[in-house]
C-alpha cells in the first residue's frame, strides 16, 4: 500500500491507502476524496483531476506527460509549476507518503 | 485462408467457453440487458462461433483489452472486417482506425480542436439553443422527442461549432448511423446502410472541404494545423469527416437516452431538479446506464492473451462496452439509474488512447440540454411506449413519445 494525503483548499487533510499501480486520481475516486472530479476517467481528455504536488515530492512524481500540458492549460483553477493531472501520477513504493493539494475548482 | 465476416477464422483455445449466439441479433440490439448478463456469466472471454470471434463483457477484462493498444489494434478496423485482409468500405478513419505513431499526431490535433477550453467557449451558444428549444417544446407540450428534441439540438449546434456552411440535417444524422452499422457483421442493418453510403458519403466529403467551412469553427482549427504543417490538408478534411461521423448521431443518442432515463425514473428527475450540481454526473450515469456506443472491436496484432487465455494473432475481439457498464462486480447495483452515482471509469466513451476525443463537446451539449430542462420543466411523462432502434454499434431510441410540463 502507498499512503497519499490530499489537502483540501480549506486546509483539511485526508490520508488514504492506495494500491501500487493505481493513479493518484483513481485512489481519490476509490476513497471519495472531494474535489477530484475526473470526468474523462483517466484518458487525459479533460482537466478535472488537476492537483498541486507538494514541492517536497515533485522530483519523485516526475515530469508532465506528453499531452498533459495541453489539458492543464484548460484547468479551471490557477496552473502552477507543481500542477499535474492526478490521473497521470501512478503510485509506486517510492511515492509512499505523497502529499497533493486539491485546487479550488475543477469545472 | 478462410475469412469469416472479413477476418481470419480462428481456432480458439480449449479453455474458452463457446457460446452459440448472435450479439448482433435484432432482439439483442433492441434490448441487450439480459443478454449482457449472460455474456458476463460465461466468463472473462467467450468464443462466438457464428462470427469466429472472441467477445468480452466483464468490466475489468473489457477495460484491459480496450486500453491495451499495443496488443489489440484499431488499425485493422473497429468492426468485424480485418483491414489487413479485406478492403474497408470507406477510406479508414485516420484517428479511429489507426495505431501509434500515426494516431498520436492526429489525436493531438483533434484534442486541441475539441479541448475543454473550446467546449467551454461553445457553452454559451449551446445554452441559448437549448433554452430556445425547450421553450418551443413546452409550447407544443406533446412531442416525438427523438426527432423534435434529440436530433434537433445537435444538428443545430454542432454544424455551427464545426463551421459548416452547407447543412443537411438528415444526412448528418444518418451518416453516423450508417458508419456505426457498417462496423457490424454483414446483416440487414449493414446492407441497408451500404445502399445509402454513396449518396450520403459524397455529400459529407463535399461538406468537409475547406472551401465549405467558416474560418472560426473547429474545422478551421484543423486546417490551421494543416497550414502549420502538423497534418496535411487532406488529413484535415478526413478529420472534419470524423467530426461528422462521430459527433452527431452519438450526441443525438445521448440526448434521447437521457430523456428515456429521466422519464422512466421520476424520483431521479426530482433529485436532479432539487440539486442542479448533479447535472454533469447525471449525464455520466445516463452514459453508463445506456451506453450509446455499445460495441467496438479490436484485432490482436500478435499472439497474446486475455485473462491468461492464449489469443492468436489476427483474432477479432468484440468488446461490449454496454455490458461492462452494467457489470455488478464493478458497479454494485448497475440496474439502478442514480443521478448521484458519479460513475467515474464507465466505458461509454471508451478508455485509453482511443477514448472519445469529442467527449468535452458532448458533455457541454448535454450540460446545456439538461440545464435548460432543469430550469424550465417540472415533469416529463410518457404519452406512448418508447421504441429502441437496432444498430450494430449504437444503442439509440427510435421513438420517444413524451409530454413536457412546464414549471
Amino acid at each position: 500500500m502507498v499512503k497519499v494525503t490530499y489537502v483540501q483548499p480549506d486546509g483539511t487533510e485526508v490520508e488514504v491507502e492506495g494500491n501500487e499501480g493505481d493513479s493518484v486520481m483513481a485512489t481519490a475516486i476509490a476513497n471519495d476524496v472531494d474535489g477530484i472530479v475526473a470526468e474523462c476517467g483517466g484518458s487525459m481528455m479533460c482537466a478535472t483531476c488537476h492537483c498541486y504536488v507538494n514541492e517536497a515530492w515533485t522530483d519523485r512524481t516526475g515530469e508532465r506527460h506528453e499531452g498533459e500540458e495541453d489539458m492543464l492549460e484548460c484547468a479551471a483553477a490557477e496552473v502552477r509549476d507543481t500542477s499535474r493531472l492526478s490521473c497521470q501520477i501512478v503510485l509506486t513504493p517510492d511515492l509512499d507518503g505523497l502529499r497533493v493539494q486539491v485546487p479550488e475548482a475543477q469545472v | 485462408m478462410t475469412l469469416v465476416e472479413g477476418h481470419k477464422q480462428i481456432a480458439p483455445d480449449t479453455a474458452v467457453p463457446v457460446w452459440d449466439t448472435d450479439p448482433y441479433d435484432l432482439e439483442v440490439l433492441v434490448d441487450p440487458y439480459d443478454w449482457w448478463a449472460d455474456l458476463r456469466a460465461k466468463g472473462d472471454v467467450v468464443y462466438i462461433p457464428r462470427y469466429s470471434a472472441l467477445m468480452v463483457g466483464r468490466y475489468e477484462t473489457t477495460k484491459k483489452v480496450f486500453s491495451d493498444h499495443e496488443n489489440f489494434l484499431s488499425s485493422r478496423g473497429v468492426g468485424l472486417d480485418d483491414f489487413a485482409l479485406s478492403k474497408p468500405w470507406r477510406p479508414p478513419s485516420i484517428i479511429l482506425e489507426v495505431d501509434p505513431p500515426d494516431h498520436t499526431k492526429t489525436r493531438k490535433v483533434m484534442s486541441r480542436a475539441m479541448s475543454p477550453k473550446v467546449a467551454k467557449a461553445l457553452g454559451e451558444d449551446f445554452r441559448q439553443t437549448a433554452d430556445a428549444l425547450v421553450d418551443e417544446i413546452l409550447e407544443k407540450g406533446e412531442i416525438e422527442a427523438v426527432v423534435e428534441f434529440a436530433e434537433a439540438f445537435p444538428t443545430t449546434v454542432f454544424p455551427k461549432a464545426v463551421g459548416m456552411t452547407i447543412v443537411n440535417k438528415r444526412h448528418l444524422v444518418d451518416y453516423g448511423a450508417m458508419v456505426f452499422n457498417s462496423i457490424g457483421p454483414d446483416n440487414e442493418l449493414r446492407k441497408d446502410a451500404t445502399t445509402r453510403v454513396p449518396e450520403v458519403a459524397r455529400w459529407i466529403m463535399e461538406a468537409c472541404d475547406r472551401s465549405r467551412l467558416t474560418d472560426d469553427g473547429m474545422g478551421a482549427l484543423l486546417f490551421e494545423a494543416a497550414d502549420a504543417g502538423d497534418i496535411t490538408a487532406e488529413e484535415a478534411s478526413l478529420l472534419v469527416r470524423s467530426f461528422l461521423s462521430a459527433g452527431v448521431d452519438t450526441t443525438v443518442t445521448g440526448i434521447g437516452n437521457a430523456l428515456w432515463c429521466l422519464a422512466n425514473n421520476p424520483a431521479e428527475w426530482e433529485a436532479l431538479k432539487a440539486d442542479p450540481s448533479l447535472t454533469r454526473p447525471a449525464f455520466e450515469e445516463v452514459l453508463r446506464y445506456t451506453s450509446p456506443v455499445h460495441t467496438f472491436c479490436r484485432t490482436s496484432g500478435r499472439d497474446t492473451e486475455i485473462s491468461g487465455i492464449p489469443v492468436e494473432e489476427g483474432t477479432k475481439v468484440i468488446c461490449s462496452l454496454g455490458s461492462a457498464n452494467m457489470d455488478p462486480e464493478k458497479w454494485g447495483d448497475p440496474e439502478n439509474f442514480r443521478v448521484a452515482r458519479k460513475p467515474v471509469g464507465h466505458l461509454a466513451f471508451g478508455v485509453g488512447i482511443h477514448g472519445c476525443v469529442g467527449q468535452n463537446i458532448a458533455r457541454a451539449e448535454l450540460d446545456a440540454v439538461l440545464g435548460a430542462l432543469i430550469a424550465k420543466v417540472d415533469r416529463i411523462e410518457w404519452t406512448g411506449d418508447p421504441v429502441w432502434r437496432p444498430n450494430n454499434a449504437i444503442h439509440a431510441l427510435d421513438r420517444l413519445p413524451l409530454r413536457f410540463i412546464a414549471k
